[in-house]
């Protein structure tokens, strides 16, 4: 009898019902993949020493059709997600739990490959997969996955982010161009995946703490902008409060390529996700020193401040390139074709 | 927000490329000279959707409102469904074994107390497509199952729906048909501007729609109707060379038609495209929301098509029967799709009628008017219809 899981099997039902096949996909995939010392215990749970302060604890979960996509897959978005929503949060991520629930019928290999890219994308910023789950369903397509990660991390003690800190004047600074990842994705599902499509600018931040390690105290704030894009993140920034962030449609970086599919399929680049991007809302003043830092690292060379807070009633304006002003709004339903 | 003249220039870290502002600045002259003359604002139809959401999207609607009207024509393909029809597509969606391939404009609209997204949601298999050929490998992947897509569109989409049903005859596809409520352009706008009295002193024509049929097709607007427009496309450069033609036409008290997107759209169009359109197509009267039956302004499938005809194989008439219950007659799209109204005019508008809960396809559709002035208005700032500027 086989004892791990062949590259040419697929995934079945009792891949999931804690038995045998169980255990040779754990033993034969996932341990050797995330391989550190605090999954080698093997424990309903990981255990682990935590040093005093303030932590963040994060939770996301991750449906992205297809898995594998220019520039990424569900694996690295999967890592990439919560260590993201870490970093804004001002802390350095410390452990990840991944779990799986994954489709009857998908090759192993497939699971594999997103493994392997899962293991090497939280290796690559340090951060060890330390408990996990897999469950298998039936009844959907064999290249459906869903993955969940979790993580928590310490909060550098001269991070203090919060909505309540925004000041009028506070810049608006984002790490690089707009929408790479939704594009792409997008790219993907219509079939044009060529040298020419945009890729997705999925990436870990855990640089950004370090490269802004001088500038920590006089950042307001920080957020990725995902679900939604730039302007449903910054909508949810002052849609409660006494402030309008008024942007520039001329600064806020967008790539030629993304320009190109957002244009042939009449969608707005600023309400379509990036996956290695930061908002960044710093002191006036700061944002020199602030995007002089970030333009040294390869993922935030582009930065940009894109706009400025005001005195206001929770609206975000964009100055168009025409002189005109338009609100935006937050984002409602899915961003589609349009038909004419 | 209070204009500023020093944003964003104040705020250290950017500045503005101000050229095209500038250019604004020069058309807001001409409309400003031109509504001083008439005494009110200049009333400028855009026919086609899109042009709704750029001119809104780009902040030309807002920046020019004080001396241009705007108003949003029957160019949107979903909006001008009519409300029949799209209960027929609806129940075509709550059959057994049926496989709706539809574009995700449809998903959202309300019908008859339920819509596509609900009966998704209760189970039926409806698949969003983003060209009408995914259609095609639905058919072919799903072979138990009837496909039905939905053929929503003007010309610009007709020739790749046509695409389709010829290639499912030629793959012999029994189980892939189209319910087509395709419709024209031309037919709708006479039937605009027969009733007279529209208050109109031009029209901004659809550049998409001009590709296929070209700008020679407009030219009756100029000569039964004696109203300048201009065939424009929906980049910044093309809205502004577009607004400024016709403004100049309108102050010259000039009734042309003028294509100002003829390094696209050509005068005689795309003959191969509309060849091929009416390889599958032949012309039908049909119901629009807001007119109610026009004459030779809908697409319906040539007889040899039949096989592949989702009216002709569920039975149904090509026309519906508007019936006497069916849609929420309190929704007012109608009337804003033929200009009667603004979005801004409707009682309902962001007051029990929004994205999320919409009473009509105007809200919906990503280039209805509704839509667009709830994304891109500032809505603070409107004017009263016909004010006269200051």
């Amino acid at each position: 009898m086989k004892n791990t899981p062949q590259e040419h099997d697929v995934i079945l039902l009792s891949h999931g019902d804690g038995g045998l096949l169980t255990h040779q996909l754990l033993d034969g995939l996932f341990l050797p993949a995330f391989r550190n010392d605090i999954l080698d215990e093997a424990g309903d749970s990981a255990r682990f020493p935590l040093e005093a302060g303030k932590y963040a604890f994060s939770s996301d979960s991750f449906i992205v059709s297809p898995p594998f996509f220019p520039g990424g897959d569900i694996g690295k978005l999967a890592v990439c997600g919560t260590v993201n929503d870490l970093v804004v949060s001002g802390s350095r991520p410390l452990y990840l739990s991944a779990s799986f629930i994954v489709a009857e019928g998908m090759p192993v290999s497939v699971l594999s490959e997103i493994v392997q890219s899962m293991s090497e994308t939280a290796r690559s910023v340090g951060v060890p997969v330390v408990t996990g789950d897999t469950k298998v369903v039936g009844g959907y397509n064999p290249r459906d996955i869903f993955i969940n990660t979790t993580g928590i991390g310490r909060i550098h003690p001269e991070c203090d982010f919060s909505t309540s800190r925004l000041q009028p004047l506070d810049s608006v600074i984002i790490t690089g161009s707009i929408a790479d990842h939704g594009a792409a994705i997008l790219s993907s599902r219509l079939g044009l995946d060529t040298d020419e499509s945009p890729k997705s600018d999925c990436a870990p931040l855990t640089f950004l703490l370090e490269v802004l390690s001088p500038y920590l105290g006089s950042i307001r704030f920080m957020r990725d902008p995902t679900r939604g894009g730039l302007a449903t993140c910054l909508k949810e920034l002052v849609r409660s409060g006494s402030l309008d962030i008024l942007l520039v449609e001329d600064r806020i970086p967008v790539s030629g390529k993304v320009r190109a599919v957002t244009d042939i399929l009449g969608v707005d680049p600023l309400y379509l996700p990036s996956e290695g991007r930061a908002v960044i809302v710093a002191e006036q003043g700061r944002e020199s020193c602030i995007l002089d830092a970030l333009r040294q690292h390869p993922l935030s060379q582009g930065a940009e401040v894109i706009g400025h807070l005001e005195k206001g009633k929770g609206n975000v304006y964009l100055k168009t390139n025409l002189g005109g002003t338009r609100p935006l709004q937050m984002l409602v339903g899915n961003p589609l074709p349009r038909i004419c | 927000m209070q204009a500023r003249a020093d944003y964003p220039e104040r705020h250290p870290g950017y500045s503005s490329n101000l050229a095209s502002a500038e250019y604004v600045s020069k058309i807001r002259d001409i409309g400003s000279r031109i509504a001083h003359k008439k005494g009110r604002r200049v009333k400028l139809m855009e026919v086609c959707g899109t042009h709704t959401v750029a001119l809104a999207r780009t902040g030309i609607t807002e920046a020019l409102s004080d001396v241009i009207e705007l108003i949003s024509g029957p160019g949107c393909p979903v909006c001008v469904t009519h409300q029949e029809d799209l209960n027929r597509m609806i129940g075509i969606g709550q059959m057994d074994d049926v496989i709706v391939a539809t574009f995700g404009d449809l998903l959202r609209v309300p019908g008859y107390r339920t819509s596509l997204e609900k009966e998704r949601a209760k189970g039926a298999f409806i698949h969003i497509c983003y060209s009408p050929m995914e259609a095609l490998e639905a058919a072919k992947s799903h072979s138990t199952a009837q496909v039905v897509f939905l053929g929503v569109g003007f010309e610009t989409t007709a020739p790749a729906i046509a695409a389709l049903v010829i290639q499912a005859k030629r793959e012999r596809l029994d189980n892939l048909s189209v319910y087509s409520a395709v419709k024209v352009l031309p037919p709708a706008l006479r039937a605009l501007l027969g009733r007279g009295n529209t208050g109109l002193d031009g029209l901004i024509l659809p550049g998409h729609v001009s590709t296929l049929i070209g700008k020679k097709a407009f030219d009756f607007l100029a000569w039964e109707y004696g109203i300048p427009s201009v065939v424009t496309g929906f980049g910044d450069v093309d809205l502004l060379l577009g607004l400024s033609t016709l403004l100049n036409l309108v102050n010259a008290g000039r009734s042309l038609t003028v294509n100002a997107y003829a390094h696209v759209a050509k005068e005689s169009g795309n003959p191969e495209a509309m060849r091929m359109l009416s390889r599958c197509f032949e012309e039908g009267d049909t119901l629009w929301r807001g007119f109610g039956l026009i004459p030779g302004s809908g697409l319906e499938l040539r007889a040899e098509y039949a096989a592949h005809d989702a009216k002709r194989r569920l039975g149904m008439p090509l026309q519906p029967v508007q019936s006497a219950e069916g849609h929420d007659h309190l929704c007012r799209c109608g009337d804003i799709i033929v200009g009667q109204m603004s979005p801004l005019d409707c009682s309902f508008f962001d007051n029990g009628c929004d994205p999320l809960s919409p009473m009509g396809p105007c809200m919906v559709s990503s280039e209805g008017a509704c839509s667009a002035y709830y994304h891109y208005r500032d809505r603070r700032h409107s004017h009263n219809r016909g004010e006269v500027p200051q």
